[in-house]
């Protein structure tokens, strides 16, 4: 299984989100993430969609099926391109007394911020690539981890060329 | 022009050019059927809302217009489903435009309430719901333009009550502008070169013609292109009648039911060109094993469709309005000899098309049973070439693509992709409005005729003319034959020895009614019975026991045919 990261500019019209979700499910693709939002055109949503493929020719029927919906105005497989790709995580996890500096290492560590602290438990914040996520989890899974919440993967191209204009 | 939302739908519908709406009324569309009432809209009502789109659907395939349908909320746009995946897989434009309830009940779980946009998602072109009158004349504007270019589909238009009620300041759009869709699909002039040089390569050239075909009326290209070449050419469901059956070289229907001569044929080939088409499980046989010893060639409009299915060699992109032209006149240039080239394979693609036709075995004498091949054919000879052949789905529908002769496109209308039972009468019905002109057949079964038989009631009040041959074995042909291969011949549930009386049930309604129950019928009844006047429905009693042959059992080659009972190749 390979992973790619696809750009896709759709208009930002209700029934949007129906027509892509729907896409995926009937056609059966594999989704690691999906993430939405506003660009800096205000009728343009980008989605951002991880998905999962055991070959290229599997890839291309994702990229052509989207293609087709008629909403969709561009897609972009970034992962192709050069590009930087990020994805935001909040962290609840149990923390003592005893254990508080131990995380509060940890975080430095992995140049994560505590964005709320409790008696019992702090929240980190973390941004970075996929790998980097999961390795703080794995650390922090010993404090016990209450609750996560990730945003998904999003990505833009380096240099000044926008996807639209790809 | 100051009109209400209702009003505004009309006037659209007439700016596009429709002159018939098929639908059913009920609450979310008072206002709309009120405005048909006062403007005098024609409109065909059916009787079941399944009927509508159906013979919408008929209305669209036979003229190459898009059909359009009305029905109200809830159960009224879910009757539509069927009918609207039919003509979503089988690629035909419709518009349908369903009532929701009013802005204020929405998401309320009120009354005749369904998320008509949510369920037809997976099933549709595109769909809109549309809560602002101001938003209606463009949606509709966008709906037609995108059920009718690029690869038709069709589009749901679900309009919230209140809509139609809202008076406004009307104005239809002269243009469509959408940011993700221009319906542009231009070719590659250098896929159609390669085209050229792999054909000079070739030995062994096939044409294989689909459904996009009858859709783009490209069908004068396709015959100038096999008859220029000197090759064979193959057809799926879909493609049937875009070459003449009766055509040198043409083998006929491939796949699952399909001649012995075009399936060995596609496993001989060492070009396979195909035309508009999207390599269905019915097609192919076992995929790994499709045309083995083939380049093949792709003519596609759907990006989406290459490669899907089947793994090919060179893809020719766009619409084959515009790929077609390109290569017939390079080809022209070239004047390569091709015939001359082509001709020893093209002499053996007859032959095993002579030593290997549908068959079955004939009457022996007037009193003897009714094959159906022998109907079929004999119908077959008893139609003109404009006649328009509507199928419904089973065992009927295969020897219908067997043994009546396809002469035209848009004259074999079948449910393809979708093979939906109750297509057929509706869609006979909605052909013969299209085309009044012209004759239409519809050859059912007795299984499939059961699922909106309803219509029988439309056609009587609306006189439209219809002659209906019923294959009546008794049983649900298709599911018999299989229980029979392969489920150790158990009839489970699919056996239909009733006391219902088809020819009855067809005079209860209005129509005409007739039983056909020996061969000797199919010369002395059936020629006056397709001759009256009016609806017929032409009960024709045939064995139970009879398979559909050549047979491609699921998962093998297309070589490996079950060509009589007990014998495979």
């Amino acid at each position: 299984m390979k992973k790619f990261l696809l750009a896709v500019l759709v208009d930002n019209k209700p029934g949007v989100l129906t027509h892509v979700a729907g896409l995926i499910s009937r056609r059966a693709f594999n989704i690691e993430s999906i993430s939405a939002g506003y660009t800096e055109e205000p009728d343009v949503t980008r989605i951002n969609i991880v998905v999962s493929v055991e070959s290229e020719q599997e890839l291309s029927q994702v990229v052509n099926q989207l293609g087709k919906l008629i909403d969709v105005i561009k897609i972009v497989n970034l992962t192709l391109e050069d590009s930087i790709e990020r994805e935001l995580v909040l962290i609840k996890v149990q923390a003592s007394k005893e254990s508080r500096a131990d995380i509060i290492n940890v975080v430095n560590i992995f140049r994560a911020n505590i964005v709320d602290v409790t008696t019992e438990d702090v929240v980190i914040e973390l941004t970075g690539g996929e790998s980097k996520i999961d390795a703080l989890c794995e650390v922090l899974r010993e404090y016990g981890i209450i609750e996560i919440a990730r945003t998904g993967a999003i990505a833009l191209s380096r240099g000044p060329i926008p996807v639209k204009s790809m | 022009m100051l009109m209400n939302g209702a009003q505004a739908v009309l006037e659209s519908l007439k700016k596009e050019g429709v002159d018939i709406v098929f639908g059913y009324p009920g609450g979310a569309v008072l206002t709309l059927y009120d405005a048909v009432y006062q403007m005098k809209f024609p409109h065909v009502l059916t009787r079941h809302e399944q009927g509508a789109v159906h013979a919408a659907d008929g209305y669209a395939r036979a003229t190459g217009k898009v059909g359009v349908v009305f029905a109200t909320s809830g159960p009224g746009a879910g009757n539509l489903i069927t009918g609207i995946a039919t003509a979503n897989i089988d690629s035909v434009p419709l518009v349908c435009i369903t009532g929701q309830v009013a802005n204020p009940y929405i998401g309320k779980d009120s009354f005749q309430e369904a998320d008509i946009v949510g369920i037809t998602t997976p099933i549709t072109k595109h769909n809109y719901l549309v809560k602002d009158v101001h938003d209606l004349p463009r949606v509709l504007k966008e709906a037609f333009f995108i059920a009718r270019t690029g690869r038709p589909g069709p589009v749901v238009v679900d309009v919230a009550k209140d809509v139609f009620d809202t008076k406004f300041d009307y104005k239809y759009p002269e243009n469509v502008t959408l940011k993700g869709y221009d319906g542009q699909y231009p070719t590659d002039e250098k896929a159609v070169d390669k085209v050229a040089k792999l054909l000079v390569k070739a030995k062994r050239p096939l044409l294989f013609v689909g459904g996009g075909v009858t859709t783009s009326d490209t069908t004068p290209l396709v015959r100038k292109l096999q008859e220029g070449l000197g090759v064979p050419a193959v057809s799926t469901l879909l493609g049937l009648g875009c070459i003449a059956s009766e055509t040198e070289g043409f083998l006929g229907l491939a796949g699952m039911h399909g001649s012995y001569a075009s399936n060995m044929a596609i496993q001989q080939c060492d070009l396979l060109l195909c035309l508009g088409m999207r390599f269905s499980d019915r097609v192919t046989g076992k995929i790994k094993d499709f045309a083995p010893k083939a380049k093949i060639v792709h003519f596609e409009i759907d990006a989406a469709e290459v490669g899907k299915n089947v793994p090919v060699n060179l893809a020719v992109p766009g619409d084959l309005r515009a790929s077609l032209p390109l290569l017939v006149t390079k080809l022209e240039a070239m004047d390569a000899g091709f015939r001359d080239q082509f001709a020893p394979w093209l002499q053996h693609a007859i032959d095993m098309s002579r030593e290997h036709p549908f068959g079955y075995i004939p009457a022996t004498g007037p009193d003897d049973v009714i094959h159906p091949g022998e109907l079929i054919e004999q119908v077959s000879k008893l139609s003109g070439d404009d006649t328009i052949v509507v199928t419904d789905v089973g065992q009927h529908q295969m020897w219908a693509a067997q043994f009546y002769d396809a002469r035209e496109p848009r004259q074999f209308i079948t449910s393809g992709g979708l093979g939906t039972m109750g297509f057929g009468l509706p869609a006979a019905l909605g052909a013969k409005v299209g085309k009044p002109g012209q004759s239409v057949v519809l050859i059912t079964g007795d299984g499939s005729i059961m699922m909106n038989c309803q219509e029988f009631a439309t056609l009587a009040d609306n006189d439209i003319d219809v002659k209906v041959i019923v294959v009546h074995n008794f049983i649900l042909g298709m599911v018999g034959q299989w229980q029979r291969l392969f489920y150790h011949h158990h009839y489970a549930q699919s056996e239909l020895k009733g006391k219902t009386d088809l020819v009855k049930l067809a005079e209860s309604m209005g129509c005409k009614g007739a039983r056909l129950t020996k061969a000797g019928d199919l010369v002395t009844k059936l020629p006056q019975l397709l001759q009256e006047k009016g609806t017929v429905l032409i009960d024709v009693y045939v064995p139970e026991e009879e398979d559909v042959l050549p047979m491609v059992p699921g998962g093998k080659r297309l070589d490996q045919m079950v060509l009589a009972k007990g014998e495979e190749k």
